[in-house]
């Protein structure tokens, strides 16, 4: 590649990353704007202040924070682990096993990946008021399952149909139990994979705005999304756009984290499902 | 010379057994398969196949909660005043429309960041793809406020930057209007999920041998024609996939429009006028209508991605 | 170590369709026995049978003297190299080697000397760290054989072990696996599609076909006396050329000339009226290279030559023949069984590498009229088989086995312990 080039698709990269980034940027720099710096109609903050973070975590709005981040973690590891649970096993008969209806469950998981939202939460708010589900963390699991379940069956069934299962029987021939080879051999190759489709499930689950707005009513299983589409209402201040900032660069961090420990398993994850699947 | 062609080879076809007949080994593994998978199954049915059909039957009736005595069984009655009221045609027209932008532009822009990915050089691909990431990971509130924040008149920095563009000043309204309003909401969502479908054609890129682009090179391809006709038909599978994946999802949009607008200035989407008709105003027999249209419009839309261009998912699958 | 038998065996898959049908075969003590046959003629189906990782629709599998029919594989102390290898990818070289110690929880000290002992004789000592998929081709066979030997098993069982490989690559692990196998005397199966490890490898060679066996005999005897058409021309490269022929008294009509028969053959082939006659590549040469002692045993016939092939050391050449539609649909079927793609009746001839024939034209040929074989087209039966001479050929190459089998047991025994001895034996391996 001749310098010309490489100048050219390094330049590519750099302008990639800027616009992936900026608004990140922009988010994190409100939050560190103090009240009165917020209107300053630059993008940088004038001084840096915590304030923004104090009022969401000790101040005034914790009440209405931390608790919504004490459910956004709570519901959302609970999704996923029972999606991913489930998932696995079905991935597990897809790609290992030979029966009539495979078809049926992938296309299932499709339908049910692209379903318009809002026509469950419909019924459900109804349903939920009559049963006691309203409000509560099961009330929001549940639902959260039709988000995370489809693209866990996805992405693990794709995962699942890489792991070279011969090596079962080699283990066998090499003396090993049924449950040796499982052990010893099916589940280190399998891990990744699943634990490839938790962060993926995660995700999405974290990401959820429209069941929290409608099927929670106050903190008890309010999730973080919903809350902070909510402050403007609740909050006594006249602009909570600083608190706001604050409580996104909150919820922000925990997926970069993931993204940055995990990004290439998190990208064989998201094309294997969508492409291969 | 004595030439002899083979005739198409028939080969010796395993004897079947008589239809109908299977082994103790393949029921047993018909019965463990669904063992399996049978409790993801019934879950996703439960979740998604009973609330429709729930929301399906509350649709036909007059049913307000603060109001249930008056329930009442009206048929179509909810159809009829939805599909009459120019409401349901404005929101539909504006999902439409939020729907076309946004999958067109990130198609494109997604295929150029995809060809740069592709080619970008070792040391800065693990930097691109983490920051390709990070919009597909955050939350869609986070980004909507971010972009709002900006363009907002009073904590941007959008109308300070941008004075310089005939009709942006100091003072311009984003959300004053109905068309700025689109567009910023637009920006969002290209935003956030472009690096999605970037990702998605990059797989789709991953999966043209290289040696095809050789090939056209010698025969005497420009790029573009490279591009047109050897890289994109070759990739044809994946682009439908993330078309078809995005379009469905763009058209359930609901966040950004509730954090950026709240559905002011006719920015209101169909997901939206479902949620307003029965979480905020209680009405449960005209939002679960609207939810059943909801859903109708993207069974229809599937459906005519899946018929009219021919996406066969299996062979997107690789199972061809 | 131990003998295989096997009586009567058959596996029936789900539609009903049997992949082994009622094979028999008895594997002695320290044999090196070599299934071979075209793609879907069940010898991987065997293989995975004796090793357990399929069922037994019916027969019996005796291993040692005790029947394992419904033995788990991990009973019955069979080590096994994977047509891909099967090496765990979460393991280091070291541990996949030790993976089926491990299991059998030996001790720490003696699981690394047995390793250890192991990648010398492999020259993997410098690998042991790394992981299978850092590996090349050649080095994750040798892995893939490591973990079959690092333990004391019944038999070595191969399936296709060396088809991953390049041609080169492929040369070299053919000698390092006999070279093995003859030093470690241990009973050997080794499943293969590929005639030149079949020859080289096996003390004998089980050529099969549709789930049955065909012939069991020494790599010479199915060379020089194959039963049927179908080991006939599976065995031999460039393969056995079959051309029409008519016999007319102790002569035979081809399209090459009249072949005169023995008496032996010529009774046996009395009564067809239609044959094909059987002649390897190396029983002709170009006629003005033979000398006048040898002339007489053959015949001598002129033919237009369509292309020649020089290779430095021989020299092939094609030379087309007309053959009656039924001889052809005959020969056609039987390429397409032998998975080859043989679209021509032509002969394929070897001529010396310093002979002048030239392409397109005519040239005169001799050919050796003493080892031709006469087949009939409808069954396949070679008529004029010599069994005896067959059995003679086998007799002799068991002979020499047992003769190897004995010093290569003495050699080990002679030697402190049985670990020297293996050192001893990897120079020789790493030199080769």
């Amino acid at each position: 590649m001749s310098a010309r080039k490489k100048v050219l698709w390094i330049l590519g990269g750099v302008l990639i990353t800027v616009y992936c980034l900026f608004p990140i940027a922009w988010i994190v720099s409100l939050s560190l704007k103090a009240p009165g710096d917020l209107n300053n109609g630059g993008f940088l903050p004038s001084a840096l202040t915590w304030e923004n973070y104090e009022l969401i975590l000790s101040g005034d709005a914790s009440g209405l924070f931390l608790p919504a981040l004490r459910n956004s973690f709570g519901i959302c590891l609970i999704a996923t682990a029972i999606s991913c649970l489930l998932a696995m096993f079905a991935a597990y008969a897809i790609a290992r096993l030979d029966f009539p209806g495979k078809k049926v469950i992938l296309s299932t998981a499709l339908v049910v990946a692209i379903f318009p939202i809002i026509s469950i939460v419909t019924p459900l708010f109804n349903l939920w008021r009559n049963i006691g589900l309203y409000d509560t963390w099961p009330g929001l699991i549940i639902p959260y399952l039709s988000l995370t379940l489809p693209i866990s069956i996805w992405t693990m069934s794709a995962f699942f149909r890489e792991i070279p299962w011969e090596m079962e029987q080699a283990a066998q021939v090499d003396g090993a139990t049924s449950w040796q080879a499982f052990r010893r051999v099916i589940v280190p190759l399998a891990a990744p994979g699943v634990f490839t489709t938790a962060i993926i499930a995660f995700f999405i689950a974290w990401n959820d705005f429209l069941y929290g707005i409608s099927l929670t009513s106050t903190s008890a299983a309010r999730p973080v999304p919903a809350a902070i589409g909510l402050f403007s209402g609740e909050s006594q201040f006249v602009e909570p756009t600083g608190s706001i900032a604050a409580a996104a660069v909150i919820v922000t961090i925990p997926v970069v984290v993931l993204v940055l420990l995990f990004q290439r398993r998190i990208v064989a994850g998201l094309t294997n499902g969508a492409v291969k699947g | 010379m004595t030439q002899t062609t083979l005739p198409p080879t028939k080969k010796t076809a395993p004897v079947s057994a008589p239809e109908g007949t299977v082994t103790d080994r393949s029921r047993g593994e018909r019965r463990l398969g669904w063992m399996l998978a049978g409790p993801a199954f019934l879950v996703m049915l439960a979740v998604t196949a009973y609330p429709i059909a729930q929301a399906i039957y509350e649709s036909l009736f007059s049913y307000r909660l603060t109001d249930p005595a008056n329930r009442e069984f009206i048929g179509l009655g909810n159809y009829g005043v939805i599909l009459t009221d120019p409401l349901w045609w404005q929101s539909l027209g504006v999902t439409a429309l939020i729907t076309f932008i946004t999958v067109v532009v990130e198609l494109v822009l997604g295929f150029a960041l995809a060809m740069v990915m592709a080619k970008a050089l070792s040391s800065i691909r693990p930097v691109v793809r983490a920051a390709i990431l990070i919009p597909y990971a955050v939350i869609t509130v986070v980004s909507a406020y971010a972009w709002q924040f900006a363009f907002d008149i009073n904590s941007g920095f959008v109308n300070s930057w941008f004075t310089w563009i005939p009709g942006v000043s100091a003072d311009t309204d984003w959300f004053g209007d109905w068309g700025t309003s689109i567009f910023v909401i637009c920006l969002a969502e290209i935003w956030k999920t472009t690096p999605f479908i970037s990702l998605l054609l990059l797989a789709g890129l991953a999966q043209v041998p290289e040696v095809l682009q050789e090939a056209a090179k010698v025969d005497g391809a420009t790029w573009w024609q490279r591009l047109r006709k050897v890289t994109l038909p070759n990739m044809k599978a994946a682009i439908m996939v993330a078309l078809l994946f995005r379009t469905l999802d763009a058209f359930r949009i609901f966040d950004s429009i509730f954090v950026m607008t709240a559905g002011a200035n006719g920015t209101e989407s169909v997901s939206f006028l479902a949620y307003r008709q029965t979480i905020s105003r209680l009405e449960i027999g005209l939002g679960s209508a609207v939810s059943v249209l909801l859903f109708i419009s993207v069974v229809l839309i599937a459906f005519v991605f899946i018929k009219g261009f021919k996406i066969d998912l299996a062979q997107a699958r690789g199972e061809g | 170590m131990a003998s295989i038998e096997m009586t009567n065996i058959v596996k029936k898959y789900g539609d009903g369709f049997p992949a082994v049908n009622d094979v028999s075969l008895d594997i002695a003590d320290g044999e090196f026995m070599i299934l071979v046959g075209p793609s879907g003629c069940g010898k991987s189906t065997l293989l995975r049978m004796i090793v357990g990782l399929e069922d037994i629709t019916s027969g019996d599998m005796v291993i040692g003297g005790k029947r394992v029919n419904d033995l788990a594989p991990r009973d019955r102390n069979l080590s096994m190299v994977f047509q891909n290898y099967a090496l765990y990818p979460h393991m280091t070289v070291f541990e996949n080697i030790a993976f089926p110690l491990r299991l059998a929880k030996t001790p720490d000290d003696e699981v690394r000397r047995k390793v250890n002992a192991a990648s010398d004789v492999l020259e993997l000592k410098e690998h042991l760290e790394r992981k299978p998929a850092n590996l090349s081709g050649g080095q994750r066979q040798r892995v893939a054989m490591g973990r079959a030997i690092v333990r004391d098993a019944e038999a070595f069982l191969f399936d296709e072990p060396l088809s991953n490989l390049d041609a080169k690559l492929r040369g070299q692990m053919r000698t390092e696996i006999s070279r093995l196998q003859r030093r470690l005397g241990i009973t050997t199966v080794y499943v293969t599609h590929d005639q030149t490890e079949a020859m080289t490898l096996g003390d004998r060679v089980c050529v099969l076909r549709k789930g049955k066996i065909q012939q069991v005999a020494s790599p010479r005897e199915l060379y020089e006396q194959p039963v049927n058409l179908f080991v006939a021309g599976f065995i031999g490269s460039p393969p056995m050329n079959f051309l029409p022929a008519t016999p007319e008294g102790n002569r035979l009509k081809t399209p090459f000339g009249d072949i005169e028969l023995d008496e032996r053959r010529a009774a046996a082939v009395a009564g067809h009226d239609l044959l094909l006659v059987g002649i390897r590549p190396e029983y002709f040469e170009d006629a003005s290279l033979v000398d006048d002692a040898k002339r007489p045993v053959g015949s001598i016939f002129r033919a237009k030559v369509d292309v020649t092939e020089w290779l430095g050391d021989s020299q092939y050449a094609y030379i087309p023949y007309d053959a009656p539609d039924s001889i052809k649909a005959h020969l056609r079927d039987l390429s397409k069984e032998l998975d080859s793609e043989e679209l021509r009746t032509q002969a394929i001839v070897s001529i010396d590498a310093t002979s002048r024939i030239r392409e397109g034209r005519e040239a005169e040929f001799w050919l050796d009229s003493r080892k031709v074989h006469v087949f009939d087209p409808e069954s396949g039966e070679n008529l004029t088989r010599d069994a005896e001479a067959g059995a003679e050929l086998t007799r002799l190459a068991t002979q020499d086995r047992l003769e190897h089998l004995e010093s290569a047991r003495a050699q080990q025994d002679g030697a402190s312990d049985g670990q020297t001895g293996a050192r001893g034996g990897a120079t020789a391996v790493g030199a080769a």
